[in-house]
């Protein structure tokens, strides 16, 4: 290292003076060394003088100067004695100029720089975070291999970090050290593990980064915080949304099957559209294993959509290449559009893109074609985009608008740049081959250029047609002929080498003028270019054996002018023709196949994408741009057959609970939350989150409490339910909505706002109604980024700070949309929510410690007469029926919900029969069916009861709804409210809850 | 990540260095200057030029390559916005970013770029913050500094690093809260020789100067938003609400930015709101020929345009031209062969024309080809996509 950066002392003696003065330095004689800077020396001592003076002015200046010549790359490192003793100053700009040529020089001077050390360790205990955090970052750029256990100890303290700026640093610090002393990695590798744990999205980009750099095949560590980056995506700084993206793609390569199939179009959302319909199902049914896509697999490619709108280029790029590795290929093409607003950036960023969007357009034609114009050449691009959007343009190539391109592309062949004109014509030859309507439309259109006054133009045309022709060479004895006279004119070697390959393969066919050729160039033999000597020997070779009576002797005389040339490769050519075709004694058995050899039928030479072979390699990388493999290169690897154990991203609620208490609790519960807050409640939140750390085992054992308790009491009546875990449910219910709300499209959620607006003004008497209104309206115009983990975690507050609690979820995803939701005051839409029965179930998992039973379940005060249709009489043929929820626990399970079906007999003839057939349902749910029903009498009515277990979600249940005759398919879908439980809660309780949950 | 970074001129100096991590000699530049020699013109230097031991990602800007040196994979794309970004931030600090300003300002320059990168991996590049660590130098602060010894570099380190808002200082006090908002339209066509046009595109950006106390957090709509169907944000903009209701959420950076920019596509007919006529004709037989351009309006809404320039690219065998403009200046550059216009506003009373003789090379043959005509005009007052000006600005801010 140090040889090398001693390399470009340009400076006079610059090299020869830095040694000495290492020795020097060593000897801790500096003064013997700078005798030798004769010319540097009155400015170096004067400079020292400065930096040795008492004015912080004098010491700036000479910073500043020799910043400067840093920056010019002279050395300087002669003055590090000097400049180290003002590394404690207490003027920052000094200090700063003083770590800038610390940073630079203390790897050359290792003795000296731990001077400095200890200034740095000091700095570390600062009370201010900031200067905690410079002083790591100055201390781990420092190369000297002597403190790596200083830096290892600073780092594991700065990874516990109460600010997540210092831990921020700190991960930086780890890649520091890591080059510096890979035998670190192991001890590495254990705060990275502890850092990504970490949910600031301050931390994430920088730790990832550094899991990149020191142990990338580690994907184990990424298990347990896989969701938590998806979530947190959006909000982490574009830089670290690249590199996150990029592991998350090769992450997501390992863990999921492909979701590439034949039938790819169908999706989940899809295949529940289809169920209307009864041969589809069947045929769904048939297909043995329908592929359905890990809920991890889609959050990571949800939660990356809307990053394709970032202003960073790369940002995008690397969503595109998610897209393109990870997506269902019918999924895929939402990137295109993105891609193509960035050719609108600087000329760099083109480059980039289009060489990406080339391999691309090599698979998957259909994804650019609508954007074809897109790609038209400008006269203003620099030729390398110009030959890449001709690449491009190829690709896009087909029946359709190839008449459109060959427009175009004459335009470009009459271009200024000639190297442009050329790669165009070689293009027109390569959508000649690859569309046969367009060959002989191509040809005739190349045969013009012939005659182009352009020899660079004639010559790219010439070598394009000998291709062209050589796949279907039986009718072109014109265009032979017409080529055999441009022989006099051209004098581009490669054009020429054509031209006379392309008469001795067709010399039967132009049998007068073939030699004739020959004995023009015998003529030229001497002056031609290699290339085309080695043509005329092959030409008169041909001819020999096809019409040796006129040509034997021409030939024989160019394989004597061959045999004394200078080229090596033509003298050894000449000698192999000369044996093979001139009968002799000595000649054995080959000759008499020399005709065979020579006129056999050649294969035509593919034509094809420069970029065909680039798709091995991960789109956006480096290595793709390159097309060979860079230093550092991670392969992503093929899908596995079958998928690891989703189950290893589960994040467990008690691990849960006992990570993020310690690590401050506003921050950790939910990131974003911080949107709203200034600095000072990092501060806030890590002073209090030391005593809701001792706290958190007593709380765990009245969780498991509640879910005792609030099982069994379910008649307990009480005034007002009050169970914050209510919004537990609520949040996976949420997340369920949105994937039915998919299907529903965007028209719904904006309903759904305005709906919740509604609901908000209603009076209270028709309050409890409205809140289910309001939830499941929250639920479809839902952002998507509420984590599962969130949805996991237990807490219990009042009513109204839940119902803020819900808004700041809302705001969660799109951060601060405080004027739709403002925390509403007065208690007018209350929501009830409640356990329900499967979180009951969760909750008894929680079972630790005994404590007093605190949380009972109450009845509902207030069940709405409201019933949806689930059958319209016109749609039922006359057989109508109604649901509704009763409220009431279900008898069929106790996950199940009870829904109550009214049927309606509204014909004049009895319906018989009636019964639930051909249940399709997500998976997961279940569903008790009600007895069938014999007969029901005209206009008579009947109510049934039955219980589904909806998940806690609010995913819809199909079934179909049967009578002798006919069959109709139905759906129930629960708004969110009807999924909670209702229980009760002291004060005290709902208080350390709240204290507990922040 | 990025481990150095070089700043060559066009003479092909290396007038700045700086390493973030061990010092990588300058001589690896010699493979970028073989590469500059190979390309012939700056522009086309490729990219991303591979060296046995490094890789070299170059933009270039203002005459200036930037070039930095990386060795192990990573995005080009993430080096390459960055760099664009690093150019950006001098252009914000020194209104200009040229050799002899990033000379003039050297040691704000070095700071500027240690605090950008950490180990190569960016650390901060939203210019409120740089600006809060390293405050821009202005005249009057350069002579403050001066009598009373104070720095540029500030003393409080910056908040909003640390905050959710990373882009926005705090503690920001106005007297006069206001908002400016600038819709910029460019159109981007290509016209063949007999007037119609082959494709048309329109990019546009919104750019803000926003000036308000605190926190404010604004939302933005518009009366046609289906218009904006392809867009980027600033990274304040909240990406959910815009998704949901079209409407633009965000609390703005203090001071300029660029809000967001879209792009209108080729499918969407546009009309070019300029036609030129031509008549450019090259004789066999003489070695003159005949040059003719004219400019006129169309479909402009009553507008003028301004500012237009017509730039060509003659063919090689021009040897020069002697043409008389009915207004406005032109020039030849026979060794570049480019012909510039500057033709100003037009008068649609009395279109401006350029006209002439063009003498050629004697012996040359007839160029076969016309050349292209590049067309620069401005319009103010006007958006070609017809995307209306932002219907309301709410601003809820404490």
């Amino acid at each position: 290292m140090s040889s090398n950066s001693f390399a470009y002392n340009e400076q006079s003696g610059g090299g020869e003076a830095t040694e000495l003065g290492q020795e020097a330095t060593s000897t801790i004689s500096p003064s013997g060394a700078f005798g030798l800077f004769s010319s540097d020396l009155k400015k170096n001592e004067d400079l020292k003088q400065m930096l040795e003076s008492n004015k912080d002015s004098a010491k700036l200046d000479a910073m500043k100067r020799i910043v400067g010549m840093i920056a010019k790359g002279k050395n300087a490192s002669e003055l590090f004695p000097a400049v180290v003793k003002n590394v404690a100053s207490k003027n920052i700009e000094i200090k700063k100029l003083v770590y800038v040529y610390l940073v630079r020089y203390a790897e050359e001077q290792q003795d000296l720089a731990l001077l400095s050390i200890s200034t740095f360790q000091r700095a570390l205990k600062d009370p201010n975070q900031l200067i905690r955090a410079s002083a790591l970052r100055v201390l781990s750029s420092i190369r000297v291999p002597i403190i790596v256990p200083i830096m290892m100890l600073a780092i594991k303290e700065a990874a516990a970090d109460l600010s997540p700026y210092v831990r921020k640093n700190a991960a930086h610090a780890i890649q520091k050290l890591y080059s510096l002393d890979p035998e670190q990695k192991e001890m590495l590798i254990e705060v990275i593990e502890k850092l990504l744990k970490d949910k600031s999205i301050l931390v994430a980009g920088s730790v990832v980064m550094a899991f990149e750099e020191v142990c990338p095949d580690r994907i184990d560590l990424i298990h347990k915080n896989y969701r938590k980056l998806c979530n947190l995506l959006v909000d982490v700084e574009e830089w670290g949304q690249v590199v996150i993206i990029h592991m998350l793609t090769r992450y997501a390569r390992t863990q999921f099957v492909s979701p590439w199939r034949e039938d790819d179009g169908l999706e989940d959302n899809e295949k529940s559209f289809y169920d209307s319909d009864d041969e589809q199902k069947e045929k769904t049914d048939k297909r043995k294993k329908p592929y359905t896509m890990d809920p991890d697999h889609r959050l990571l490619i949800r939660n990356t959509k809307p990053l394709l709108q970032s202003r960073n280029a790369a940002v995008v790029m690397a969503v595109a290449q998610l897209y393109w590795h990870i997506s269902p290929k019918s999924e895929a093409g939402i990137i295109s559009k993105s891609l193509v607003r960035l050719l609108r950036s600087n000329r760099e960023v083109q480059y980039i893109v289009l060489q990406n969007i080339a391999t691309m357009s090599i698979q998957r034609k259909g994804m650019f074609e609508p954007y074809l114009k897109s790609f038209y050449v400008r006269s203003t691009d620099p030729t390398m985009i110009k030959t890449l959007k001709l690449e491009i343009l190829t690709n896009l190539a087909n029946e359709a608008n190839i008449s459109t391109l060959l427009r175009e592309f004459q335009t470009y062949v009459k271009s200024q740049d000639k190297q442009f004109a050329a790669a165009t014509i070689q293009t027109i030859g390569r959508c000649a081959t690859n569309i046969s309507e367009v060959t002989d439309t191509c040809l005739s259109g190349l045969v013009c250029l012939l005659s182009n006054r352009d020899e660079i133009v004639v010559a790219e045309s010439v070598v394009v047609i000998k291709k062209l022709l050589q796949m279907q060479p039986a009718q072109h004895g014109e265009i032979i002929k017409h080529m055999a006279k441009l022989l006099d004119s051209i004098t581009v070697p490669v054009a020429r080498a054509s031209i006379l390959w392309l008469i001795g393969e067709n010399c039967e066919r132009v049998p007068k003028i073939a030699p004739d050729v020959l004995r023009k160039m015998a003529k030229s033999f001497t002056s031609e270019d290699d290339l085309v000597k080695l043509q005329i020997l092959n030409l008169g070779a041909k001819l020999y054996l096809t019409n040796s009576k006129q040509t034997k002797l021409l030939t024989q005389y160019i394989l004597n002018l061959g045999k004394y040339d200078q080229n090596y490769d033509i003298r050894d050519r000449t000698r192999f023709i000369r044996q093979l075709i001139v009968p002799n004694e000595k000649s054995g058995a080959l000759s008499k196949y020399a005709k065979k050899i020579f006129l056999a039928q050649k294969p035509a030479p593919l034509l094809e994408s420069p970029f065909k072979d680039r798709d091995h390699f991960q789109l956006g990388t480096l290595s793709h741009t390159l097309n060979a493999k860079a230093a550092g290169y991670l392969e992503l690897s093929n899908w596995p057959e079958v998928a690891p154990d989703p189950s290893v991203r589960n994040v467990e609620v008690i691990d849960l609970a006992k990570e993020w208490t310690p690590a401050g609790k506003a921050k950790n519960e939910n990131p974003t939350k911080k949107f709203y807050s200034e600095s000072e409640e990092e501060e806030d939140s890590s002073d209090s989150s030391s005593d809701s750390g001792s706290e958190s085992g007593s709380e765990s054992g009245e969780e498991d409490e509640e879910g005792d308790s609030s099982e069994d009491s379910s008649e307990d009546s009480s005034s007002e339910p009050e169970s914050e875990s209510g919004h537990q449910s609520d949040t996976e219910n949420r997340r369920a909505a949105k994937r039915n709300s998919k299907t529903k499209g965007k028209g719904d959620s904006k309903d759904g706002k305005k709906e919740n607006e509604k609901s908000k003004t209603s009076d209270s008497s028709n309050a409890e109604s409205s809140s289910v209104e309001e939830s499941s309206s929250d639920s479809e115009s839902e952002s998507e980024s509420e984590s599962e983990s969130e949805s996991r975690k237990v807490t219990k507050e009042k009513e109204k700070k839940a119902k803020q609690d819900r808004n700041r979820l809302a705001t969660d995803a799109s951060l601060l949309d405080l004027d739709d939701f403002n925390p509403v005051s007065t208690p007018v839409a209350l929501p009830t929510p409640a356990l329900s029965p499967s979180l009951i179930a969760d909750l008894e998992g929680l079972n630790l410690s005994t404590s007093s039973s605190v949380i009972s379940v109450s009845t509902p005060v207030f069940v709405p007469m409201k019933t949806h249709v689930l059958l319209h009489r016109m749609s039922g043929k006359g057989l109508a029926a109604h649901y509704s929820f009763p409220r009431q626990p279900c008898i069929f399970g106790d996950k199940m919900v009870s829904v109550q079906i009214t049927l309606n007999n509204t014909t004049d003839k009895k319906i018989e029969n009636i019964h639930i057939r051909e249940k399709k349902l997500p998976i997961g749910m279940q569903m008790h069916v009600f007895n069938p029903i014999e007969s029901l009498e005209p206009e008579g009515s009947i109510t049934v009861s039955m219980g589904i277990d909806f998940c806690d979600s609010t995913q819809t249940a199909s079934f179909q709804l049967c009578t002798k005759d006919d069959c109709f398919s139905v759906n129930i879908q629960p708004p969110v409210g009807e999924l909670l439980l209702p229980v009760a809660m002291s004060e005290k309780d709902f208080k350390k809850e709240q204290e507990f949950h922040g | 990540m990025i481990h150095s970074l070089f700043l060559i001129n066009s003479s092909g100096d290396i007038f700045l260095e700086k390493h973030w991590k061990s010092v990588v000699s300058r001589s690896v530049c010699d493979y970028f200057f073989e590469a500059q020699e190979r390309a012939t013109e700056a522009e086309n230097v490729p990219p991303v030029i591979p060296t046995p031991h490094h890789y070299l990602l170059s933009v270039y800007r203002h005459k200036i390559f930037f070039v930095a040196v990386i060795q192990t994979e990573v995005p080009p794309l993430f080096v390459i916005e960055f760099l664009h970004r690093v150019v950006d931030t001098f252009q914000d600090y020194f209104g200009v970013c040229s050799e002899p300003v990033i000379k003039d300002n050297v040691v704000v320059v070095y700071e500027v770029l240690e605090e950008m990168l950490d180990n190569g991996f960016p650390l901060a590049t939203e210019s409120n913050i740089l600006k809060e660590l390293i405050k821009p130098p202005t005249i009057l602060r350069t002579v403050v500094n001066t009598i009373t010894g104070s720095t540029n570099v500030g003393d409080q380190l910056p908040t909003g690093q640390l905050s959710v808002v990373p882009w926005r200082r705090t503690g920001v006090k106005y007297t006069n809260n206001e908002a400016y908002f600038d819709v910029v339209e460019e159109i981007d066509a290509i016209i063949d020789k007999s007037g119609s046009t082959i494709t048309a595109e329109i990019q546009g950006v919104i750019d803000a100067c926003v000036k308000l106390t605190g926190m404010p957090d604004l939302t933005l709509s518009f009366m046609n938003p289906r218009l904006l169907d392809d867009v980027s944000f600033h990274p304040c903009v909240r990406f959910k609400r815009w998704e949901s209701e079209r409407i633009l959420s965000f609390i703005p950076p203090d001071g300029n930015f660029r809000l967001l920019s879209y792009h209108v596509s080729a499918q969407n007919l546009v009309a070019i709101p300029v036609y030129v006529k031509h008549n450019i004709s090259f004789r066999d037989s003489t070695s003159l020929g005949r040059f003719e351009i004219t400019v006129g309006p169309k479909q402009t809404m009553g507008k003028t345009i301004e500012g237009v320039i017509v730039t060509s690219q003659m063919p090689k065998g021009v040897l020069n031209m002697s043409l008389s403009p009915s207004q406005g200046t032109h020039t030849f550059d026979p060794v570049t062969k480019m012909l510039s216009w500057d033709v100003g506003k037009i008068n649609p009373q009395k279109l401006p024309s350029l006209k002439g003789t063009v003498s050629l090379q004697a012996g040359a043959s007839r160029p076969d080809e016309n050349p292209t005509i590049n067309l620069q005009f401005k319009i103010q007052q006007l958006a070609i996509s017809g995307l209306n000006p932002p219907l309301f600005a709410k601003e809820d801010w404490p």
